[in-house]
């Protein structure tokens, strides 16, 4: 009897907990409509309309999913296996990774041909430069490579800490709530919402948004460390762990504004002149620094030993890199305004804090590479350990040309022209794009329970699309940079300018249109992944010539007998 | 943890002893050309810091010992370059500019110059090459001049720009608006289109030409004259010739005769100086459409473009 009474109060209580929740998403969508009827620009109101279904669709998923027959008999749910990582969200994160990636290359191909033929901006402000190319960077840097970054986060930390995620709710409440972002975001800039700050364009309402999902992937990663069940912290974590936490400082303070009204869109940042340009370049940087190089340094610690089955190389080498990395790219950020209205003093700084950054970069380079120290052989046989050689590569040259880009020597010829492209990309092409193939390829099988990928040798075409598309893109980009700088300052004997600024665009032709190939290329690439990965889900597995064989020689694989003499 | 350190076979290093999901870490020490080298940018960062301004303090930030400034070395390059530069420049300065062509050695340099300034600050709307844009701007290079094309002219319409509202000395006028204004009917612009493109050479006379002759001769011949000859008084095209700045169709005649354009250059003696502005007098001077100065004594001054400037032969 007490038994009973028990278990219907139990239900009782589940039954409340489900009303409460789905009533508080039904509250907030009518909220947003609310915020819609009352918007000042369309913009804000299609954004609230979005809000508005995305908190449908959460009540519609809370509501649909409830276990009814369980609550009416007041049994408690069975929790979940302790016994099996928590890899939903990881799953989830590698469909987002390869969706997003699709999305964000394609448009990135796109604006290359609109700087080789201009007719393609179509004339409509929609489909203009200015508006797709952030649509661009934040797709292949938020959206692909921030859900890589959420679903290896996720996958290393459960297995470093031998440990399920620490809140499994949350975990899911920021992969869900991250796309929202991605596609507030994505549809903001093409309708023309922007805070005009590069790689922080997204309107005051977004940034509060993405501050909620950051601040609840914090917790979800620290809660995840502390219930480790391994008595030290992985360096990989270390890495993660550095990423999260500054790039919440980093998106707060950049982002700090005031809204024109609380029904728009626009706002109007908390600094002026010369201190909104340092703010806005100290995040900038450092977005580079704890988006695209700490926390995919986490990747390559996790999965350059798993793939390579070696050994970290040093752990010396690991906390001096990691401490001095992390201390030196803060201060890095003032080498963007060299030659600006800021004052020397904090020029010469941000470029003293970059040279001195080459090293600290360097050895996550070598802890990397000489890890395969002993599994050199695999450089041949394994298309995935190639990648991730490469990704290193890429690594330490586009980190040994920043330091370089950073002097004043070199920046007042390279700074505004194409040589900035071309070190962006040889970073973000040939490091996170390759590092993070290499991780969604190790992935997938293992997430999947395939016995290996569909097919290997399609990896292996991969590899040299994005290879050869990532040199003719960076060597396009260097010519062209290096060209722009030299017709920009080129004086005649008699003292004036030899080049108007139009004859340098000219110039340019020929490179945009190598430029695009090789971006081409890199997208076929990837879309050789997209193939890949959805045989694997399919369960498909193609039959072909492994990557090398043994050469074996029937003939002479007899005993050497004597020939009787005739 | 010195307890689970084993000795890794294939490099003969110790491990950490550390192990998760069965990855270890080696205990190699640090690569000596990778620390010799971080402390050798912290060496030359630490000189660097004290050579040059660096260290913010409550008033504002360290010098550096060797006095550099951003601001101190752009003083310098371009004083250097204005000292190179200083003997052209001087004599530019001190010839008037209709003598320029007298002087070719400086003729030269002065076309050099404006080709420069040129670059800057006109290409927006004439083009690279001056050639101007089609229905926005016009050609540099013809003998089709609007307000002049001898040195001393394109000088002045440089230096006061054209329809300035600020500026007095600007060049100005302004067309009437016939067609919005209902100064003419839709019909009678139609005839004085007719007449226009009679006397361009590209209609046959016709009633309504006949019509518009009249009309032309009543609202147009004050500033274009009684043939369509223009006036450069007033910036009045030609109207006879086959160069039309806003197209010599019929729908674009119809157009500016409706409502005229009225086309704006800024002036340029508030952003640049005399010599300048006499160096960019001469480029466009040397563009192909050069005009003689016109002679003290007008009986002598012939119609039309002289033809002696630079390179001044006839573009058409």
């Amino acid at each position: 009897m007490d038994a009973a009474d028990g278990a219907a109060e139990r239900g009782f209580a589940m039954m409340d907990d489900l009303v409460f929740k789905a009533a508080g998403w039904l509250g907030l969508a009518l909220l947003a409509l609310v915020f819609a009827a009352l918007a000042v620009d369309t913009p804000f109101a299609v954004h609230m309309v979005i809000i508005a279904a995305a908190c449908m669709i959460a009540l519609w998923a809370g509501v649909s999913r409830a276990d009814y027959a369980g609550m009416a008999r007041g049994l408690l749910r069975m929790p979940q296996d302790q016994g099996v990582y928590d890899d939903d969200p990881v799953r989830w994160g590698v469909i987002a990774t390869v969706f997003w990636g699709v999305a964000g290359l394609a448009v990135g191909l796109y604006i290359a041909l609109q700087l080789a033929f201009p007719a393609l901006n179509l004339g409509i402000e929609y489909t203009s430069f200015g508006r797709l190319r952030p649509l661009h960077t934040s797709a292949v840097v938020f959206a692909f490579g921030g859900n890589a970054l959420i679903a290896t986060s996720f996958y290393v930390v459960q297995r470093t800490c031998r440990a399920r995620l620490a809140f499994p709710t949350a975990a899911r409440f920021v992969f869900w709530g991250y796309q929202l972002f991605l596609v507030l975001a994505a549809t903001g800039y093409v309708m023309g919402v922007t805070e005009a700050r590069e790689y922080a364009e997204p309107e005051w309402y977004v940034d509060l948004w993405l501050t909620i999902v950051w601040v609840v992937y914090f917790v979800v990663f620290v809660g995840t460390i502390v219930k480790r069940r391994e008595p030290h912290i992985y360096v990989a974590n270390w890495f993660y762990l550095s990423f999260i936490v500054t790039i919440a400082m980093l998106h707060i303070v950049n982002n700090l504004s005031i809204p024109a009204t609380i029904f728009g869109s626009k706002s109007y940042s908390a600094f002026a002149g010369v201190q909104d340009a340092l703010t806005q370049w100290w995040y900038g940087h450092n977005a580079v620094a704890f988006f695209l190089t700490v926390p995919f340094l986490a990747m390559m610690y996790y999965f350059v030993p798993k793939q390579a089955e070696r050994p970290i190389y040093s752990y010396r080498l690991s906390i001096l890199h990691f401490w001095s990395l992390i201390f030196l790219y803060i201060w890095a950020g003032p080498h963007h305004l060299h030659y600006t209205a800021l004052p020397d003093w904090a020029q010469t700084l941000g470029m003293v804090f970059s040279v001195i950054l080459w090293m600290p970069s360097w050895g996550g380079m070598i802890n990397g590479l000489m890890t395969l120290n002993g599994a050199w052989d695999k450089i041949r046989t394994d298309p995935i350990i190639r990648m991730m050689v490469v990704a290193l590569a890429f690594y330490g040259m586009a980190t040994f040309e920043g330091p370089m880009l950073s002097v004043k020597a070199f920046n007042s010829l390279s700074h505004y022209t194409e040589w900035t492209i071309a070190h962006v990309h040889a970073g973000a092409l040939g490091w996170n794009g390759m590092i993070t193939f290499a991780a969604v390829y190790y992935l997938v099988p293992r997430l999947w329970g395939r016995p290996r990928l569909y097919s290997l040798r399609m990896v292996n075409w991969h590899f040299w699309l994005a290879t050869l598309g990532i040199v003719f893109y960076a060597a396009s980009m260097w010519v062209a940079g290096i060209m722009q700088g030299l017709m920009w300052r080129e004086y005649g004997a008699d003292g004036y300018l030899v080049y108007s600024f139009a004859e340098s665009v000219a110039a340019m032709h020929p490179m945009y249109l190598i430029r695009a190939a090789g971006g081409a290329m890199y997208l076929a690439g990837f879309l050789l992944l997209v193939f890949n990965v959805w045989a694997t889900l399919a369960g498909k597995v193609r039959e072909e010539k492994p990557m090398t064989e043994t050469p074996y020689n029937a003939a002479a694989d007899r005993p050497l007998a004597s020939v009787p003499a005739e | 943890m010195a307890e689970n350190r084993r000795i890794d076979e294939v490099t003969g290093t110790s491990t950490s002893g550390h192990e998760w999901d069965g990855i270890e870490e080696l205990d190699t020490p640090m690569p000596r050309w990778w620390l010799w080298s971080l402390y050798a940018t912290i060496v030359w960062g630490i000189a660097y810091v004290i050579l040059y301004p660096a260290w913010p303090m409550i008033h504002g930030a360290t010098e550096g010992v060797l006095g550099w400034s951003s601001r101190g070395q752009l003083e310098a390059e371009m004083q250097a370059d204005a000292q190179r530069r200083a003997p052209v420049m001087n004599a530019i300065a001190a010839t008037a500019i209709a003598d320029l062509p007298a002087k070719p050695e400086l003729m030269q340099a002065a076309v050099q110059g404006g080709a420069a300034a040129f670059r800057v600050h006109c290409v927006q709307c004439h083009g690279a090459g001056g050639a101007g844009v089609k229905t926005l701007y016009p050609s540099l290079t013809d003998d089709d001049w609007l307000w002049g094309g001898d040195l001393a002219t394109i000088d002045y319409t440089i230096t006061h720009g054209i329809r300035n509202p600020d500026h007095k000395a600007t060049r100005t006028s302004l067309m009437p608006a016939f067609g919005r204004d209902g100064i003419l009917d839709a019909g009678q612009i139609a005839d004085v289109v007719s007449h226009v493109r009679v006397i361009s050479r590209q209609e046959k006379p016709s009633a309504s030409s006949a019509r518009g002759a009249a009309l032309f001769e009543a609202n147009c011949a004050v500033c274009h004259g009684p043939a369509g000859e223009g006036g450069r008084e007033v910036g009045a095209p030609k109207l006879t010739d086959s160069i039309w700045l806003y197209g010599g169709d019929r729908a674009s005649i119809t157009a500016t005769v409706t409502e005229p354009r009225n086309g704006v250059m800024p002036r340029w003696n508030s952003r640049l100086d005399p010599v300048t502005i006499k160096m960019l007098a001469a480029y466009v001077y040397s563009l192909g459409g050069g005009e003689k100065a016109p002679a003290p004594n007008p009986a002598v001054a012939s119609e039309g473009s002289g033809t002696e400037g630079l390179g001044a032969d006839g573009q058409r």
